[in-house]
């Protein structure tokens, strides 16, 4: 997909000033269930933004209010600076991956990847060679005259991709397209996403429940939990410095440390988290180096699971730690530390995360 | 798969004949002696013959009988396809008030006694209607088969659109396509075999109705099956009902094994 027009291949900083799409007071009610509430977002041009949560948490609600089929019960929704709010989908200027691909079953792969350009009245000799080459750039020229239902899930997959990108959108909406993929093709399909989002320079707004798949992709990840945006902020931001104990723990493993034993350890009840990667397991009688905080445990579980190994902590006083090491060295030859063992848990400072709620 | 030891099977089998053999002997008998040459059906026929074919080929008032028969069962039918998925819409998209009570009534009329729904219409017509100064006529007759009828329509639609995928027609919406383009390109081909299988069921139905019929055929207007009854009571007339029951059954046959065949490939798509 790399038609991309000098327009949409701007870099996002020149055009900052306008938000590819931003909403403004957004809530969303289905009968008495909330489902959004109050939102207010700003997606810069060009960005790939990934919307992470649990199920129920109102991220695919919102990315569909974006796409038109639902109405916000009140709110705005603008894109590039014209309020949509009360456009139907097929006045918007954005499209969708669904996740079941949605396919016109009935149309060839050809015809589905028509469709779109059908619609816009583009005349049927360019139509036909702008969705011949989009079905190239997803590399599956061969199979243009099949039906959807003779195509794997992963063909499918770049085919509704195909269809919506070949009309050149300004905004990408993706609804967990990657979900009915398994490991190895869903992995492949990030880097492959990733890369035609950054020919293409379109907006990506990318709903996931998946926190890998979001921090691996993403320039920037919404957190949502019940309806609210908890965090936004790049990968790094929302693992290093979680904006709450629902982010701390939604991304990757944490260690929360609240209250009296957070007083004892760091002088301050504040609620904290150190992931588990930052622990390191010396031998007991260890001293514990400048700027190091060490905690005395006894370990209560070891789980390998293959490139790392989990240790399940029990400190002295009664706070319950992971630690997670890399599996450097064959098994049985790195610490060998087994269950029953009395170690020193040791985390630097500067790694612990003070979570402001 | 639930396996049968060899006697059970047999005796299935057996079973399963009897039960054919009571259900096609009679109108295979029917079949046979409408190509019977003697007046009065037989057994065994004594000569073949395709005289009675000819008798009916030229009787005028079969021809009519035959035209008004195609005419109710095309008319209820057309309104059956209209009514019946318009209904099935609405029952499978959006959720109202009294949405159960309205599927239900849609469904009754299949069950009701024919006497029943017959003396309804000929009453609400003869001593509503017709005072009111609306000579409702033939038109009657094909509004009293329609009621069964938009059932059949109903059944199919509705049962192929709750399986259809709701997204489909929002990723049609979503790449530029209004709704009517929509509904042209996206919904209806999706229900379309459906659509076409319920109403010829539902032609099949009005083809060979006779109990609303007779309440509710205008003096001197007479379908197929009318005909067949009012024949019956002659005596001397049986070969030529035969031939005529035939054609009505040859009728009834093709669009129900074609409504069928419509559903199956759907299926197995």
């Amino acid at each position: 997909m790399n038609q991309g027009s000098s327009k949409s291949s701007t870099a996002p900083s020149q055009t900052a000033t306008l938000s590819a799409v931003s909403l403004k007071a957004l809530n969303k009610n289905f009968g008495d269930i909330t489902a959004v509430s109050n939102l207010d977002l700003e997606i810069p041009q060009g960005e790939f933004f990934s919307m992470l949560g649990p199920s129920g948490s109102g991220k695919t609600t919102v990315l569909r209010i974006i796409a038109g089929f639902e109405t916000a019960t009140s709110g705005q929704v603008f894109l590039e600076g014209s309020d949509v709010t009360e456009l139907a989908p097929f006045d918007r200027d954005v499209n969708t991956v669904f996740q079941d691909y949605a396919l016109f079953p009935h149309m060839s792969i050809q015809l589905n990847v028509e469709y779109g350009l059908r619609a816009r009245k583009i005349p049927k000799a360019e139509r036909a060679k702008l969705a011949s080459q989009a079905i190239e750039s997803v590399k599956l020229t061969h199979l243009a005259d099949r039906l959807p239902h003779q195509l794997s899930g992963g063909q499918r997959q770049r085919i509704a991709l195909a269809r919506a990108l070949v009309l050149r959108p300004k905004v990408l909406l993706l609804d967990e397209p990657l979900g009915a993929l398994d490991k190895q093709l869903r992995e492949e399909m990030q880097v492959e996403l990733k890369r035609i989002q950054r020919e293409a320079g379109i907006t990506f707004i990318f709903v996931t429940h998946d926190q890998e798949e979001a921090m691996r992709m993403s320039d920037r990840i919404a957190v949502f939990n019940h309806g609210k945006i908890e965090q936004i902020g790049t990968p790094r931001e929302v693992y290093e410095s979680p904006a709450s104990s629902f982010v701390a723990s939604f991304l990757g493993v944490s260690n929360l440390i609240s209250g009296a034993a957070a007083k004892e350890l760091f002088g301050s009840d504040q609620l904290v988290n150190v992931r588990p990667e930052r622990i390191k397991l010396l031998k007991e009688s260890s001293k514990v180096s400048e700027g190091e905080i060490g905690v005395k445990a006894t370990i209560t579980d070891v789980a390998y699971t293959g490139a790392n190994t989990l240790y399940v902590l029990e400190s002295d006083g009664g706070l319950r730690i992971l630690a997670t090491r890399l599996n450097e060295e064959l098994p049985g030859q790195e610490l060998g530390l087994e269950a029953g063992d009395r170690v020193l848990a040791s985390f630097r400072k500067e790694h612990v995360a003070k979570i402001p709620n | 798969m639930l396996r049968f030891s060899r006697t059970s099977r047999w005796s299935l089998m057996a079973i399963v004949a009897v039960v054919l053999i009571f259900m096609y002997a009679p109108l295979s008998v029917l079949i046979l002696n409408a190509f019977n040459e003697r007046q009065i059906s037989a057994w065994p026929i004594p000569e073949w013959s395709f005289k009675w074919w000819a008798v009916a080929f030229e009787s005028e008032p079969i021809r009519a009988a035959l035209l008004n028969s195609a005419i109710v069962a095309l008319g209820a039918m057309t309104i059956a396809m209209l009514l019946g998925s318009l209904v099935a819409f609405a029952l499978s998209k959006y959720e109202f008030f009294g949405k159960g009570t309205v599927n239900l009534l849609v469904v009754l009329p299949i069950a009701l006694p024919g006497v029943v729904t017959g003396v309804a219409f000929s009453n609400t017509y003869s001593n509503f209607l017709t005072p009111a100064g609306f000579q409702i006529g033939y038109f009657g007759m094909i509004v009293a088969h329609a009621t069964f009828c938009i059932v059949m329509v109903f059944n199919n639609v509705f049962a192929r659109l709750k399986r259809m995928n709701p997204s489909l027609q929002e990723a049609s919406m979503d790449l530029g396509e209004g709704l009517w383009g929509t509904f042209r390109l996206v919904t209806f081909p999706q229900f379309r075999t459906a659509f076409a299988a319920g109403a010829l069921l539902a032609f099949a139905l009005s083809f060979d109705e006779v109990v609303v019929t007779i309440f509710t055929a205008p003096p001197g207007v007479d379908t197929l099956p009318l005909w067949i009854l009012k024949e019956m009571a002659r005596p001397n007339q049986a070969s030529v009902v035969n031939v005529v029951a035939t054609v009505v059954i040859v009728l009834s046959l093709i669009p129900v094994y074609v409504s069928q065949r419509l559903s199956r490939t759907e299926n197995e798509k």
